[in-house]
């Protein structure tokens, strides 16, 4: 039965968050991004909409998934966690490779972008200068996670059983 | 020099060479 709740709906459920997360990262960076970047450009811009009632939304979601999709994901590594991280079993490497890319997306979201976003939505007030610097930190930080999104699910999926001997042979 | 990350193209080519540069580390790491 545990074997059912940690592997099974453990999986399930970090998998499940992690689609979230990932999906509204996509939507920022294939997206929003340049559809906010038109929506200036027009006369009068177009973007307020967007700015004020699709982004909180999509940040809510986005940075509770992430916090959920780690969590789960140390509750499946479970007392193996110290293993992955630390590279000390072989067959833990990939999955630990991809926990690392994992934590450095997660620090990414809650300290580089979303305090920005908050100076950016108009949450925490910020001088124009304070919001321009804010909107190239949570861009490039935004822009991080996706690049590091392509490694992390590689070795997410390549991290067990069958998967594991298809990447690596062991 | 630009930085591959103010493209979105850029981002996505970057991100599949680390996945190759991290594939090669761990099949390395591995023994494989």
């Amino acid at each position: 039965m545990w074997d059912f709740i940690h592997y099974g709906i453990g999986r399930w459920l970090h998998i499940l968050f992690g689609v979230m997360w990932i999906g509204m990262l996509y939507y920022f960076n294939f997206v929003q991004v340049d559809a906010l970047k038109k929506a200036a450009a027009d006369t009068p811009p177009t973007g307020a909409g967007i700015t004020k009632h699709v982004a909180p939304r999509a940040l809510f979601f986005f940075r509770w998934a992430a916090i959920l999709t780690w969590v789960m994901g140390a509750f499946i590594l479970g007392d193996k966690m110290a293993d992955a991280l630390l590279f000390r079993d072989r067959a833990y490497i990939p999955i630990g490779i991809g926990a690392w890319l994992g934590t450095i997306m997660l620090f990414n979201v809650w300290v580089l972008i979303w305090p920005n976003q908050k100076k950016i939505l108009g949450f925490v007030s910020a001088t124009d200068e304070e919001k321009n610097k804010a909107r190239r930190v949570a861009f490039l930080a935004s822009r991080t996670n996706t690049m590091l999104s392509l490694p992390m699910l590689f070795f997410m999926v390549a991290s067990g059983g069958i998967f594991r001997r298809a990447f690596f042979g062991a | 020099m630009k930085n591959p990350l103010d493209s979105l193209w850029g981002t996505v080519i970057t991100g599949l060479v680390l996945t190759a540069v991290l594939y090669y580390l761990a099949r390395a790491m591995m023994g494989a």
